[in-house]
């Protein structure tokens, strides 16, 4: 066990820091209007323009090769330095791990580059009318035509559907097969025939939502992912991610907690000092959980059901740094202003990417090993 | 940076848990309620010679955490607190000393020294096994620093916390896998796996912070009082979670001195209040903050 940063990451840490202090943007609005997405184009391009956009990747596809430790250096430097919200993540941390993992070679260097400089946007199409938590309840369907296949249905809750220009989504295959079973993982460009987006208001206001349609939307085999009729089982993958670290990592958290110790020492509230030293302390221990994860990743463990435990520690824990920022501020709270944003973002942590509710049942079931 | 154990410390580890498993299994904690002593006979040597004592704070960490696992009824802390297997401790804000009636020397706080102190009365822990005192100091200044002193107490506290955390959602796992109700296991029920979930999300969560400590102990002892009150509070925290839920997932029959839950239990009560609660720790962390120091080293 040694908890210092090599001599190089030191310096990986010290370039970054240098180059998000020259150039990270405080002034853009919100990623989630069509606007403000613009506007966050042109910071994401300059990332990676610098290669600092996806520093994990290997430098072929725009990334740097870093570890997993300097990735979580470069995050925590990333979120320290004020940098905005990432309206490339659903790509860049979600997909790409997925590709990584199950695509073709020729899908590897067709996709990545693009997805790197923010060039095509990926937005995820999983939830439907009637299919949320149980994702398995999925109706869209894919139909066999020459050289491809035909995508009819809907997708709902699409984050940034509006402003994206792909969608990665899971279609029913086989109308034959029980739930898990029967389903394939596919890649869809967003202005192709047949498909509809509309944008609508989330919580905040914000156009973050859409629904997408397909009617009979043609898409050749060149863009399904993975087998034919094993879309679950990459979509699992992908759901690996999205729960665990690569999507939310300690930076983010440690980030905001400094911000509230500084709202606290300008707006001091005895009845809160206990409130505000948890919250400190919890995205202290989400940091350091997260360093004895990755140590366990680079000897070889693959990430499992215990991504459960980080999304639930991670969700839980942003909901109640935007709590006790809300109420330092008191009747200041309810003007608009960076709390009560990020607070209504934080509210749909434990919704997103599987609800709470089913991650403390994965956590039951498949940590703990209790009976179904 | 790599947060991860040496082979040779898992090794260690999973000797103790052997050692305790066959040297102190329940049976043996629930008879050192009633003994003369509140201890398990030819048990501290057997501790002793394993060498704990001697160890640095990564290489112990995880055996004390099995000792709170295996509800071990000896001065674990004290005795590693200090680095002497003859003495146990009481400071300010653990006033009591444990098992001072069968040590030789018992070591107490005054000023900001730490002095012999004869035994007084015997308190009544809520943890049966628990013999702990009044001591009236009454000596010369011990050459030992008194600060070191503490933190090393509350970081062994926190390891055995996390111990009893595990062993109580353990029992309890074990026990909703089988109690049926409703013609099936009451551990297929979202109430009661939530629960469970809960207790385990605290503990995954506090035990990385008392590794950590322990490194932080071992490398950098010249600011190790954030580090180290992170570990205290999130263990403590972890510890009542785990016996709060452990309780209540085991309905009535936990709640009896017949079943061996209570022990665990009654040991994570006295820990987390012991050597700086949860939020004596925060408090501490508090002050650091406002004092405008880094509370992060």
């Amino acid at each position: 066990m040694d908890l210092r940063f090599t001599e190089s990451e030191e310096a990986f840490r010290a370039e970054a820091r240098a180059w998000l202090e020259a150039n990270v943007p405080h002034d853009l609005p919100s990623g989630d209007t069509r606007e403000g997405f613009a506007l966050h184009l042109d910071w994401e391009r300059r990332l990676f323009d610098d290669s600092w956009a996806v520093v994990s990747w290997p430098r072929r596809y725009g990334g740097r090769d870093a570890s997993l430790i300097e990735w979580l250096i470069f995050e925590e430097e990333y979120y320290r330095a004020g940098g905005p919200q990432r309206v490339t993540q659903n790509g860049i941390f979600l997909l790409a791990p997925t590709v990584f993992e199950f695509g073709t070679q020729e899908q590897q260097d067709r996709i990545l580059p693009r997805m790197a400089a923010a060039e095509d946007l990926w937005c995820q199409g999983w939830s439907e009318p009637n299919a949320g938590s149980d994702l398995a309840g999925i109706k869209s369907t894919a139909r066999r035509d020459d050289g491809g296949w035909r995508l009819t249905g809907q997708k709902t809750w699409t984050t940034r559907g509006a402003f994206c220009t792909h969608l990665f989504g899971l279609f029913r295959s086989d109308s034959e097969a029980e739930r898990h079973r029967g389903m394939t993982y596919f890649l869809v460009p967003l202005d192709a025939e047949g498909v509809t987006v509309r944008g609508f208001g989330r919580l905040d206001g914000d156009e973050g939502f859409a629904e997408v349609f397909f009617e009979d939307v043609f898409v050749p085999d060149s863009d399904v992912l993975g087998e034919i009729n094993k879309g679950w089982n990459v979509a699992m993958a992908t759901t690996g991610s999205e729960r665990g670290l690569t999507l939310r990592s300690p930076g983010r958290f440690m980030a905001t907690a400094a911000r509230l110790v500084d709202l606290w020492k300008e707006h001091p509230d005895p009845s809160l000092d206990n409130d505000v030293v948890a919250c400190w302390m919890d995205a202290e221990a989400y940091r350091w959980q997260t360093y004895a994860t990755v140590a366990r990743l680079m000897d070889g463990a693959k990430a499992g059901a215990e991504a459960s435990l980080t999304k639930l520690f991670w969700s839980e824990l942003d909901v109640r740094l935007y709590e006790t920022a809300l109420r330092l501020l008191g009747p200041e709270a309810e003007l608009e202003g960076p709390w009560m944003k990020g607070f209504q973002f934080a509210l749909a942590g434990p919704i997103y990417a599987g609800t709470n509710e089913v991650q403390r049942n994965v956590v039951a079931e498949r940590v703990l090993r209790l009976p179904r | 940076m790599k947060f991860a154990f040496e082979a040779e410390q898992l090794e260690f580890r999973d000797a103790a848990r052997n050692l305790l498993e066959k040297e102190c299994p329940p049976s043996a904690v629930r008879a050192a309620w009633d003994n003369e002593t509140g201890r398990v006979p030819g048990l501290w040597d057997r501790i002793v010679e394993m060498g704990l004592f001697e160890l640095d704070e990564v290489d112990s960490i995880l055996v004390l955490e099995e000792t709170g696992r295996a509800c071990v009824p000896e001065p674990v802390v004290e005795a590693w607190a200090l680095k002497r297997t003859d003495a146990t401790l009481a400071m300010a804000g653990t006033p009591y000393a444990l098992y001072a009636d069968s040590v030789d020397l018992v070591v107490a706080q005054r000023g900001v020294g730490l002095v012999p102190a004869s035994v007084g009365e015997r308190r009544p822990s809520v943890d049966g096994s628990r013999r702990i005192f009044d001591v009236h100091p009454d000596g010369a200044t011990l050459e030992l620093d008194a600060h070191a002193v503490t933190e090393r107490a509350a970081l062994a506290a926190a390891a055995q916390l996390v111990g009893l955390a595990q062993h109580m959602l353990d029992m309890s796992v074990a026990y909703v896998g089988q109690r049926e109700q409703f013609g099936k296991p009451v551990g297929s029920f979202q109430a009661v796996k939530h629960h469970l979930a809960d207790a385990a999300l605290r503990l995954e969560f506090a035990r990385p912070c008392v590794h950590r400590a322990a490194w932080v102990l071992a490398n950098e002892p010249t600011d190790v009082r954030a580090a180290v009150s992170l570990a205290k509070a999130q263990a403590s925290d972890a510890a009542l979670l785990a016996a709060r839920k452990a309780l209540q997932v085991h309905g009535a029959i936990g709640y009896t001195v017949e079943y061996d839950l209570h022990m665990w239990m009654k040991r994570a009560w006295a820990l987390a209040a012991a050597w700086g609660d949860a939020a004596w720790h925060r408090n501490r962390v508090r002050d650091a903050m406002l004092k405008g120091t880094d509370a992060n080293a």
